[in-house]
């Protein structure tokens, strides 16, 4: 069999792009399923499960995020004699790039794949077909409460983040590297604009947030039901949800930064 | 009892997501003092602005008195004029002049404004015509470059001068 036979491509194109046209269906279900947030309930369970439990990665690894980005900018910035100018590199970088990116990519690795997870063992073990036989819609019941659910936590670990990553850079150049708390402080606050740096970083992570849970969902969703397509599915979740993360981000940037 | 420690702790990580984001806007963003202090407009012209954007500090004395509010091209006279918003707890007299000023070697601009001896003070809605452009590092090289060339032939420096 060759792969450059034309039915064979023609095969694998048309299968590609039923995926894609599920993928947007469920996408614009889920979108759709508003009125799934009065379900406060399950959305809350979601939350506690995706937000509270990886409230401590992102805090930590925002803090030595912020500990490394103190020191390299010190390094950097010391040659030209504008240490003092690391503060409002660290918050700019954070809040435009960082927060949004890295806390999007450490959400798919902690929460996207338990997620894909779930949902794939749920298919494998038919309990999503047993819910249809029950007239139960498990879009509505099962994957609408998880998607909220993660776009409400996304934002809110990104500003965890964001925080904990300057109070990690305030941490090393103050105290440790000796630059001088107002100039640090001053200079951060002269160069960060509420409006441009701050709300346009939290666009970024609700984007990311709609993104990374959707993506979770929907390699869960259409999982093989068997231990190795939930496998499968869940390593695609991590590769599938960063590179759309980063390639977003490039947009995103070039969109709200341009001059 | 399950149920309602969730709510807890549901209730507690909606709250530090919120912590954290005031204190990104306030310590790191500067809230407090975008723009609710009043201020007045007055208006400027300039013949070069050099790299002045909105937003950018209007500092007296190196204090901070207000912000530039928006800049416009004026094809009549071929200016920019700059739109100021100073604060009304400051006034200024009204022959008080504005200079476009770089913070340090390589910081960014800003407008300085400095008191004149005029007993009036500035109205909102004056216009301010004593004004110093940016210095163009271009213009000053090619100034310098052209009357080295003219040492150099020996003329009389002054004639090649603007």
């Amino acid at each position: 069999m060759s792969f450059w036979n034309p039915a064979d491509v023609g095969f694998a194109v048309r299968g590609k792009l039923a995926d894609l046209g599920r993928g947007a269906r469920l996408f614009a279900r889920l979108v759709g399923d508003v009125r799934g947030l009065r379900r406060f309930s399950l959305v809350r369970d979601q939350v506690h499960f995706l937000g509270n439990y990886s409230l401590a990665i992102i805090a930590v690894s925002g803090l030595f995020v912020g500990f490394v980005m103190g020191l390299q900018y010190f390094y950097g910035l010391q040659r030209y004699g504008a240490s003092e100018s690391v503060g409002v590199l660290i918050s700019l970088s954070l809040l435009r790039e960082f927060g949004p990116v890295i806390t999007a990519l450490l959400f798919a690795g902690r929460a996207g794949t338990s997620l894909t997870a779930e949902i794939g063992l749920m298919k494998a073990g038919e309990q999503l077909s047993a819910m249809e036989m029950m007239a139960v819609d498990p879009v509505r019941r099962v994957l609408s409460p998880r998607f909220w659910g993660g776009v409400i936590a996304m934002p809110l670990l990104s500003a965890v983040f964001c925080a904990a990553g300057i109070l990690g850079g305030w941490v090393v150049c103050v105290p440790l590297l000796g630059i001088d708390a107002g100039a640090f402080w001053g200079q951060m606050q002269n160069g960060t604009d509420v409006f441009r740096d701050l709300g346009n970083g939290v666009i970024k992570s609700i984007v990311f947030g709609f993104t990374v849970t959707f993506i979770a969902l929907l390699q869960g969703y259409e999982a093989q039901p068997t231990p190795e397509g939930v496998s499968r599915a869940t390593t695609r979740t991590v590769v599938v949800a960063s590179l759309a993360v980063l390639a977003l981000d490039f947009l995103l940037t070039a969109m709200m930064f341009s001059i | 009892m399950q149920r309602s420690n969730k709510d807890i702790w549901v209730g507690l990580f909606v709250l530090i997501g919120a912590a954290a984001l005031l204190f990104l806007a306030l310590q790191s963003a500067n809230l407090l003092s975008l723009n609710f202090q009043k201020t007045y407009t007055v208006t400027a012209r300039f013949d070069n602005i050099g790299g002045l954007k909105p937003q950018t500090a209007i500092k007296s004395a190196g204090v901070v008195v207000g912000r530039v509010e928006s800049i416009t091209f004026d094809d009549k006279n071929f200016q920019a004029s700059v739109t100021l918003a100073l604060q009304s707890r400051y006034s200024f007299p009204k022959d008080s002049s504005l200079k476009v000023l770089t913070s340090g070697l390589l910081g960014e601009q800003y407008v300085g404004i400095e008191a004149g001896a005029e007993e009036k003070n500035l109205q909102p809605g004056d216009t301010i015509t004593a004004t110093q452009s940016a210095v163009v590092l271009e213009n000053l090289i090619s100034q310098f470059l052209y009357s080295k060339a003219a040492e150099g032939s020996e003329q009389p420096a002054t004639s090649n001068k603007k």
